[in-house]
């Protein structure tokens, strides 16, 4: 990933900074410039929202065949999350067996190293998503 | 050092790492016997980063949860340090990224701190300079770890990975500080030289001259300056490299077991270097009722010590409907691991492509 792309990508990465349409109230991640369903009603009107960081688990997979940069994670659990906002992500599950995982299962983001461009180049953090049972109280 | 104004903690929190390691399995490998190793430190396991942990991670997340029980937001800080000798770049902070994760930048201050295991208590006393002076209304201060020993190496027993974040202020306190002391001299007992990836240490030389000797003479200076016995202190944390050190110095300063049980943390998860004062000091805050007197006197090698008197205040009674995880919660939630396992996880093995 280019230091440019990264770097722009910050807020959102560490945060999970995305926008409210101050048109319809519906909320975004990642931001967007104007609200696919207000149009032109929602220009200047798309503003920054800070998700809570919890959500549900909708669907997940267990990956045994990484990619290279997660070798060391294998076989780590990938997760579609429903946001408390009502938004959808892809992220990793943390900390948590495979046959402890399932639908609707309670989830909060946490800030996790994503990769690293080469072990001499930058790292990349973001969010990853652990079970509230066993890391905060639900 | 007598703070000018009232300042102290308002909102605090550790994190440790998931992963466990026993001596016993660290000794299979080395042909050792790592369960009368274990017993010896009296460490029954460490904890070990996952692969995606580190010192930014748990910095990161010991601060949110201690920002959400000062109940403050990322603006309203205006300084972070992170005291640290595993900081993940050699240049480029880990406070500006952590800074980043909590929303408080860009209108405030940020630096790294290191002194080996005391770079956490570092943090602290700027951040009461800081906020005594009125410069600052609210600082952050960080100690966490990801030590490594080399494989093999009598530190490879202890080297864990842990943190805890303070958020310090003058208002709604928890728990004011009420003095801050400090003991440094040029005692060469760890280091690191720039570019290698394992300490150093001058082996029991790391003890008398070096543990005790600061530890000792910055507490004796403490009890002195406050006018106090140790009895007269509910709790005390001192550092711990091992569990046989501070349980050690707490004897020969007059110090029981019972006033350091709720802080002696290192039987669990090992050493977690600059993480480990400041997360027995928070485990200790877990238990702590209002009124509680608390003495906290930090190690770094190099070498220095850290003093504090603290007075807990009645705000802590709220502390105990918080949302935020107590320490004891977070490190009871644990997986134990093979030596292999924990080679690949802190890369002392590298997979192919």
């Amino acid at each position: 990933m280019a230091i440019p792309r990264f770097w722009r990508e910050i807020r959102q990465r560490y945060k999970g900074i995305g926008v409210e349409c101050k048109n319809c109230g519906e909320i975004y991640f990642p931001p967007r410039d104007i609200c696919p369903e207000c149009r032109r009603e929602s220009y200047k009107k798309m503003e920054d929202y800070e998700l809570k960081g919890t959500g549900e688990v909708v669907t997940y997979t267990k990956v045994h065949e990484p990619h290279p940069e997660f070798k060391d994670l294998s076989p780590y659990v990938m997760a579609i999350i429903e946001m408390d906002e009502g938004v959808r992500l892809t992220g990793h599950l943390v900390d948590v067996d495979y046959e402890q995982v399932e639908r609707g299962m309670k989830v909060e983001a946490s800030m996790r190293k994503l990769g690293e461009e080469s072990p001499e180049g930058l790292i990349y953090y973001g969010y990853k998503f652990w079970p509230l049972d066993t890391h905060g109280k639900d | 050092m007598k703070a000018k104004n009232e300042v102290g903690i308002k909102g605090y929190a550790g994190y440790v790492p998931k992963y466990r390691v026993t001596p016993e399995e660290i000794g299979d490998v080395w042909g050792k016997d790592g369960k009368t190793m274990g017993k010896g430190l009296r460490v029954e396991s460490k904890s070990v980063p996952s692969p995606d942990e580190d010192v930014v991670t748990i910095s990161t997340q010991a601060a949110k949860w201690a920002m959400r029980r000062a109940d403050i937001k990322g603006e309203d800080l205006e300084a972070i340090y992170v005291g640290s000798e595993s900081h993940p770049y050699a240049v480029k902070p880990t406070a500006t990224i952590v800074a980043a994760s909590l929303a408080a930048s860009p209108h405030m201050t940020a630096a790294d701190y290191e002194f080996a295991c005391k770079a956490g208590t570092a943090a602290f006393q700027t951040c009461m300079g800081l906020v005594s002076s009125g410069m600052i209304e609210n600082g952050m201060a960080i100690g966490a770890d990801t030590s490594q020993g080399a494989p093999g190496d009598a530190l490879e027993y202890t080297a864990a990975a842990g943190g805890a974040a303070y958020v310090i202020g003058s208002d709604d306190l928890l728990a004011k500080i009420e003095e801050t002391i400090s003991y440094t001299t040029d005692t060469p007992d760890f280091w690191r030289r720039e570019g290698e990836k394992y300490p150093q240490h001058g082996g029991r030389f790391t003890g008398k001259p070096a543990y005790f000797k600061h530890i000792m003479n910055c507490t004796e200076k403490m009890l002195e300056r406050t006018g106090k016995e140790p009895e007269d202190y509910d709790y005390a944390v001192f550092h711990q490299p091992n569990g046989k050190f501070p349980v050690k110095a707490a004897k020969k300063l007059g110090f029981s077991k019972e006033q350091l049980e709720p802080g002696l943390l290192v039987t669990h998860i090992g050493n977690t270097y600059s993480g480990a004062v400041p997360l027995g000091l928070a485990a200790t805050l877990d238990q702590a009722e209002p009124g509680d007197n608390i003495l906290v006197t930090s190690y770094g090698s190099g070498a220095g010590s850290d003093s504090f008197d603290i007075m807990v205040t009645d705000n802590i009674e709220k502390m105990k409907d918080s949302e935020v995880p107590t320490v004891e919660e977070v490190i009871s939630n644990k997986e134990f691991i093979s030596y292999s396992v924990y080679a690949k996880f802190r890369k002392k093995i590298e997979g192919g492509r």
